[in-house]
């Protein structure tokens, strides 16, 4: 028994026939995962589709008053991210665990300055009498339909900045534990799993940039 | 496929690609093409999508099931904007609807 227990790759959990089976079991349960997350945000989309379909001036007009330039600042500021998380799990398979802890630390930079951006962004329209509810003030024939396009506005990137920040905490938990275990071999799937994560969130913002900033046109 | 590394030139050209995207989504939004816009901005971001996907998620050297997880995942998404919206835009024309 002992001398079998030494041949298992240490890296193996026992209930897995090889490591190619564990890798693979794992990966899947964060695909299933990020299926349920694509219908999670897609009944919000959907919302929005239907309702800039009622109300298309409106939502036109709303739009006009978000800014596009920091929304894409935003969304080169979320693919670099995305490209970061990519090298860390290169470097995670490479073992070169320096590398990997770096490109984490990018990566968690940059969704920290994606938060800070957003917060900034949030505050104007709260300053601007924006945010849905009773402090809410537009003037024009449209306010009932803009007040709209705000809560969804609010809801979208909200529920969206909360999976940023989820992520900021999951990379971090993760880059404790590189950095514990920095001495011995490591399984890179932690890594690549936590990565599938924050591609999805990348995804999510690649449909949210255009939908609430660049639809109805973009004035420079 | 089991233990494949992609290599950084794959995820530089891919962020390299993801970036000239979005640039051409912006450049496309000043311009004023009309109901095209929609369908145009959607395009690229189902592109950028499938770059992302593809490469940085590795999915295009992920296991079979994940593969098809991942279609099961767009199939739903479709099946629930795809049969939603045709309701809404066309109940109006049902005799005896009323709102």
């Amino acid at each position: 028994m002992s001398t079998e227990t030494q041949e298992h790759d240490p890296l193996l959990a026992h209930q897995f026939e090889d490591v190619e089976q564990q890798t693979d079991s794992y990966v899947l349960g964060m695909w299933v995962f990020l299926v349920t997350e694509v219908l999670f945000f897609g009944g919000m989309i959907l919302a929005f589709i239907l309702y800039r379909n009622m109300y298309f001036p409106a939502f036109a007009e709303a739009h006009q008053k978000l800014d596009w330039r920091l929304g894409g600042v935003n969304t080169i500021v979320l693919l670099t991210s995305s490209f970061t998380m990519a090298m860390a799990v290169w470097a995670s398979q490479k073992r070169d665990y320096g590398k990997q802890l770096m490109f984490l630390t990018i990566t968690v930079l940059c969704a920290l300055a994606f938060l800070v951006i957003k917060y900034f962004e949030y505050s104007a329209k709260f300053e601007h009498h924006l945010v849905p509810g009773t402090n809410f003030h537009f003037d024009g024939q449209n306010q009932n339909g803009v007040q709209l396009f705000f809560g969804l506005y609010f809801a979208l990137t909200g529920l969206h900045g909360f999976h940023v920040l989820v992520g900021v905490l999951v990379i971090g938990v993760l880059m404790f534990r590189v950095w514990k275990l920095r001495k011995q071999e490591q399984d890179y799937v932690p890594t690549e799993l936590v990565g599938l994560y924050w591609h999805f969130v990348d995804i999510v913002w690649i449909f949210l940039y255009p939908m609430l900033y660049l639809l109805g046109g973009v004035h420079i | 496929m089991h233990g494949h590394i992609s290599s950084p030139a794959t995820f530089i050209k891919t962020f390299i690609i993801l970036l000239i995207l979005m640039a051409v989504t912006v450049l496309v939004a000043t311009k004023d093409l009309g109901w095209l816009n929609t369908p145009i901005a959607m395009a690229i971001a189902i592109c950028k999508t499938a770059f992302v996907v593809l490469f940085f998620m590795g999915l295009k050297y992920s296991s079979r099931l994940s593969q098809v997880w991942a279609g099961v995942g767009l199939l739903f998404f479709i099946i629930l904007i795809g049969l939603t919206i045709p309701d809404y835009l066309t109940r109006h024309d049902l005799p005896g609807w009323s709102e």
